[in-house]
């Protein structure tokens, strides 16, 4: 790999190449002693990770920073999973069997990540409540909630697995978290009558549920990795298909703002 | 990436793409953690991991590919079951297990051809071999029979994110990890429906997530292997997913 040819070549289009590395110096000290060691296997990755260091976006939050963020959500969730079942609303059964499964698990979760934040010497958010006011007094829209909820924090999780990657044993954590609020999802899901899964036809909705399937990524998106998923991979697929086949991001700030979960924070 | 051998053949390979002129439409294609990044990532795990080894075993290879090829293969094994499930449906299914069969099969055909087409265009000639109906043993499957169904579908569906969960660690590529993330939810997704049409309320219970910690399991590549080798005829070797 010639990577001074490389830097050359970005040159012609991008008189600033050099000034968007940390410093030329730093450059070429990097690239000479991963040469140094022989290990050309390695400088694709260098020169990837260089790239996007020089024209990705800023840093993305800190470990203990996204830590407290899935604290945040799954505080938020415990608390409304309180006083939803305080609330006395949620039939016997089957469903109040359902609802006390998840509380345990997000109580669960919440006890596991402050653990964690603590023992990272991390400072554990704590005290995060659902707003009163935003308290549906009925079941069924006690059900919409949850289900606004969860589907968000399948969303929130997956958005953040990209910034725990220098931590495996913690993005392993956040995945076998991000798969039990799936499972909630699917079941709050279909004890509303939904499916499970989230076709495109379910993408526009009324508050508080149509923000949760928006954002820049929205969850009727057809295309992955571009790939069209409807039309590029030889037979045809519906978009509701397509759109039910993958989950979609949110952002930390789309999760945050106050059309989202933002919006139910106490 | 732990072997590659130094010659000037394969240096040149690796240069190859990056020699030609960089046109600005596809210098921006360099920038950041997009398809070029990608596409430098995998030229670097060139590993010699031919996929078929001479006594008839499947490597799925090493460095993002071979995660990419261990998805592929349990999406196949999916999309396999889940077409015979539509082609040939119990007879004691309800309209409703008949409807959820349909949308799953469609679901899971698109994983595979998904991470087929993905492989192809990242990683040319190295994606394992299609696993076709000779290559797949559903013999302990009794396709008549709804219980026998369902409680392979659960099998098939906590194995997935078991498997997911645990593999997200070896990818390098954060696009890819987004990828996984995206399909992880709606196998778990899937987990959970077929739980509750087995016994309602099962979607999440203590046999599948620790009450104590409140998390799913997660699996490595040899073990999921292990557990999905009995439906799969040809012999598949993840011992390099992820290496």
């Amino acid at each position: 790999m010639n990577i001074l040819r490389i830097i050359e070549q970005l040159s012609e289009v991008d008189a600033d190449v050099l000034g968007r590395f940390d410093s030329r110096r730093a450059v070429f000290k990097g690239l000479g002693s991963t040469a140094k060691k022989g290990a050309l296997a390695a400088a694709p990755v260098f020169v990837a990770s260089l790239f996007s260091k020089a024209y990705g976006q800023a840093a993305g939050p800190s470990i203990i920073e996204v830590l407290n963020y899935a604290l945040t959500l799954e505080l938020l969730e415990e608390d409304f999973y309180k006083k939803m079942t305080a609330a006395g609303k949620v039939p016997a059964g089957a469903p109040a069997g359902a609802i006390a499964l998840i509380l345990k698990h997000e109580t669960a979760h919440v006890a596991l990540l402050t653990k964690t934040i603590s023992d990272l010497k991390g400072t554990p958010v704590k005290d995060v409540k659902f707003k009163q006011s935003a308290f549906p007094a009925d079941y069924e829209t006690q059900l919409v909630v949850a289900q606004a909820l969860e589907d968000t924090g399948v969303r929130a999780y997956k958005g953040q697995a990209g910034n725990l990657m220098s931590n495996s044993a913690l993005l392993q954590v956040a995945l076998q978290i991000h798969s039990v609020e799936a499972r909630h999802a699917a079941h709050i899901r279909t004890m509303r009558g939904q499916t499970a899964w989230i076709p495109a036809s379910a993408s526009s909705l009324p508050a508080p549920l149509g923000p949760v399937y928006t954002g820049n990524i929205r969850e009727d998106n057809v295309v992955q990795s571009k790939v069209n998923i409807t039309t590029d991979l030889g037979t045809p697929y519906t978009a509701n298909e397509a759109a039910a086949s993958f989950d979609e991001i949110l952002t930390m700030a789309e999760v945050l703002d106050a059309s989202r979960a933002g919006g139910l924070v106490a | 990436m732990s072997n590659i051998k130094q010659n000037a053949s394969e240096e040149a390979e690796f240069a190859k793409p990056l020699y030609t002129p960089i046109k600005r439409r596809s210098f921006f294609m360099y920038a950041g953690a997009t398809a070029g990044a990608t596409a430098l990532l995998l030229s670097g795990c060139d590993d010699d991991n031919d996929n078929v080894v001479p006594n008839g075993t499947v490597s799925l290879g090493s460095g993002d590919v071979g995660v990419l090829n261990y998805a592929y293969a349990l999406e196949q094994l999916e999309a396999a079951f889940y077409a015979q499930v539509k082609a040939t449906p119990a007879a004691d299914f309800s309209a409703v297990e008949k409807d959820y069969f349909s949308q799953v099969a469609a679901h899971e055909a698109i994983h595979r051809d998904f991470f087929k087409a993905a492989i192809n265009r990242d990683a040319p000639g190295k994606i394992i071999p299609t696993l076709g109906a000779a290559d797949l043993n559903f013999t302990s499957i009794d396709f008549t029979k709804r219980a026998s169904v369902l409680a392979t579908a659960k099998t098939f569906e906590d194995l997935g994110v078991a498997a997911y969960n645990g593999a997200g660690k070896y990818l390098k590529t954060p696009a890819y990890l987004v990828i996984a993330g995206q399909i992880v939810s709606v196998e778990a997704r899937h987990a959970a429906y077929v739980r509750d049409l087995i016994s309602n309320g099962s979607f999440a219970d203590d046999s599948i997530i620790d009450p104590a910690t409140g998390l799913d399991k997660a699996m490595e590549p040899v073990d999921v292997i292990a557990a999905a080798q009995p439906f799969i005829k040809v012999k598949l070797d993840a011992s390099n997913v992820g290496k």
